[in-house]
């Protein structure tokens, strides 16, 4: 595909923290611990994916790296460009090189404006092209997202869901960014209309050498669309491998319990034995439990893992997890006995 | 041992509208035994969640009208009810589990007391009694701590926890038939693993039978036994599921099927693009005089738009509507 150095978007020791109201003023402050000490990197032409279970911290890790949240401490860099640093205009500009697409195409479109008017309205404010000619690019963008260029007339109500998504995603290509971020661009989607938007994603990745970073819960869309895959719970990174490792060797439990969670209609899958069937809900991001985050839910916790935090680490090249259970020969303790 | 609970037959449901009739269900068949669970499958739009309402006698009259047909629960025909006889088999004899377990719940009563209230309100139980039922379904469904959650508010439990909330909710009256819209929609995937293993536990445990309604072709795979997959109202295929899954037969379904990016074990370098289903389902005012699914369909061709394509039988239990597979019998 590209360069193996041709890095874009290097995330390192990121940390999002939120505080919490006291419960009354003599009360320690609590904070919401989001997004702790992730790190991760996208080549350039690449998809990135990020899964997880709602709580996990994937959409704030977007948000931090659009800028959108603040970041409580971290590095972030953008081709050479040190994001976590930028401030005021300058910050400002960095926007065009990233855009992001939302998950809802209902609420995230103003009710009140015309599709082109939505389309060109980050060329204007970021005074990209000659004025005279944006006009001409609004429609060229239509076109390459499959709407007709005579629509741009129309109000965003006019459109169906899958339309509206399609001028979402104009809008996110209007300034030329390098970096996309796609935040479950097509859970709010009917399913005959999502094969649309993702078939749209990828032939305008070959077109145009877009890099995304693409947040999904479904792993289905997540195996479809993405090179290399994040697997978050309560805000760490749990798992980290190319696409054909992770799906064919997951080597996380809890990767594995979502992997089996996942209702198949293939019928040999869903004979399989060695599905896990995990208990209860995530625990609550504010009061964390000490050790492995995934301990209390884990089928094959040990008392190590309610002791220590277990760090990411490398197994196979490409291939890193954070699990105590985990030889250093890559046998997962669902693999074992 | 299975015998025949419910059965729709010839349901016709219309709406007025400002542009004229919608016919929103048409001639809609089904059945339903003790003890099985039937999947309804399509996009939104399609009528799935309105043939839910029909049933549980809930089309909001006017604007809709119920145009003919007939619903049987156990020979007594549910149309012709009264409000009243309706009040008792709605929550008793058969309930609903709603798709947004976040809003369906009374934010300013006890979970406790918004299950107790339908035994109350069935059975005719004291209120002590009311509670303890409501206890015995909240640990049916699987609850930690029941006792100490039973005095707890909606807004206290999580998507999951509230989602058992409503079955418990609805399985308070030991129903015979539970519809689920939805179900899970809303919720995590391995929250979902749990409801849907619940849902069958219970199901083998007391024999109520499912109606299932979706667009998720492997919850279908999870939980059905025999599926209906519907289009513009109508059914347009209706088999068991592995027929289903295996020998989609209308082009609607091997679309609904093949569209969507199927989680594999064993996945290769090449990706190639998904199928599409290209445009969206039609305005209901928009249908013209032939298959409804003709504008969408790749292989449709001058009768596919002029005629409505009957149903017929394929093979033992599995029924199409489609001028393909009528021309393939023919040849």
């Amino acid at each position: 595909m590209s360069d193996d150095d041709d890095i874009l978007l290097d995330v390192a020791h990121l940390k999002v923290y939120f505080r919490l109201p006291r419960k009354n003023i003599f009360a320690k402050a609590s904070r919401v611990h989001a997004v702790d000490d992730v790190s991760f990197q996208i080549k350039r032409g690449t998809t990135l994916g990020i899964v997880g279970e709602s709580g996990s911290g994937k959409t704030t890790t977007a948000m931090a790296v659009m800028r959108l949240t603040p970041i409580t401490s971290g590095a972030m860099r953008l081709g050479d460009t040190d994001l976590a640093a930028l401030e005021g205009e300058d910050l400002r500009h960095a926007r065009t090189r990233m855009q992001i697409i939302f998950q809802d195409p209902y609420s995230s479109l103003n009710p009140r404006v015309r599709a082109g008017a939505i389309v060109r309205e980050p060329m204007d404010l970021m005074n990209i092209g000659d004025p005279a000619d944006r006009e001409g690019r609004v429609a060229d963008l239509f076109r390459k997202v499959g709407l007709r260029p005579e629509q741009q007339a129309l109000f965003p109500h006019q459109f169906s869901g899958g339309q509206r998504q399609r001028i979402g995603v104009a809008r996110a290509l209007a300034t030329q960014p390098e970096l996309v971020v796609c935040d479950e661009p097509v859970s709010a989607l009917d399913v005959a209309i999502q094969a649309q938007i993702l078939n749209l994603l990828r032939s305008l990745q070959d077109e145009f050498g877009l890099t995304y970073l693409f947040i999904s819960h479904d792993l289905g869309v997540v195996q479809y669309m993405c090179d290399e895959i994040a697997v978050m719970y309560l805000g760490q990174i749990v798992e980290y491998a190319d696409r054909i490792s992770l799906f064919t060797e997951p080597l996380h439990p809890y990767t594995w319990a979502l992997l089996s969670a996942v209702p198949s209609a293939d019928p040999a899958t869903r004979a399989r034995a060695d599905r896990i069937r995990l208990q209860g809900d995530p625990p609550s991001p504010i009061d964390l439990p000490p050790g492995c985050r995934f301990s209390s839910r884990c089928p094959f916790a040990e008392a190590r893992c309610v002791q220590e935090t277990p760090p990411l680490r490398s197994i196979r090249p490409g291939h890193a997890v954070a699990c105590h259970l985990v030889s250093d020969d890559g046998v997962p303790p669902q693999r074992r006995s | 041992m299975a015998e025949r609970l419910l059965s729709v037959e010839g349901l016709r449901v219309e709406f007025k509208t400002r542009d004229g009739i919608a016919k929103v269900i048409d001639n809609l068949s089904i059945s339903l035994d003790t003890g099985e669970t039937l999947g309804i499958v399509g996009e939104s739009g399609c009528g799935k969640s309105m043939t839910a309402l029909s049933i549980m006698g809930l089309v909001p009259i006017p604007p809709g009208r119920i145009a003919g047909g007939r619903i049987l629960l156990d020979g007594e025909d549910l149309l012709q009810a009264n409000e009243q006889r309706m009040r008792e088999v709605r929550g008793n004899e058969i309930s609903m589990i709603f798709q947004e377990p976040m809003t369906s719940l009374n934010p300013v009563y006890s979970i406790g007391n918004q299950i107790a209230e339908t035994a109350r309100l069935h059975e005719g139980l004291s209120r002590a009694d009311a509670m303890a039922r409501a206890l015995e379904m909240l640990q049916a469904v699987g609850i930690p701590a029941a006792e100490k959650r039973i005095h707890e508010y909606p807004h206290q439990m999580s998507g999951g926890m509230r989602q058992r909330v409503m079955i418990a909710m609805a399985l308070a009256c030991k129903p015979r038939v539970l519809i689920a819209d939805e179900p899970t929609t809303a919720l995590d995937v391995t929250v979902q693993a749990q409801i849907f293993d619940l849902l069958n536990d219970l199901k083998e445990k007391t024999g109520t039978a499912i109606i299932m309604i979706t667009h998720d072709m492997g919850a279908i795979a999870e939980m059905a036994q025999r599926v209906v997959v519907m289009y513009a109202g109508r059914i347009i295929e209706q088999a068991g599921v592995t027929q289903i899954l295996t020998d989609p037969r209308h082009p609607y379904t091997q679309g609904l099927i093949r569209c969507v990016p199927h989680l594999t074990r064993n996945p290769t370098v090449e990706r190639p693009p998904l199928l599409e289903i290209p445009g969206v389902v039609p305005a209901l005012s928009q249908l013209g005089s032939g298959c409804a699914f003709a504008p969408r369909c790749p292989y449709a061709d001058a009768k596919c738009r002029a005629e409505m394509p009957p149903s017929r039988a394929v093979d033992s239990g599995h029924d199409v509507a489609c001028w393909l597979t009528e021309r393939e019998a023919a040849a």
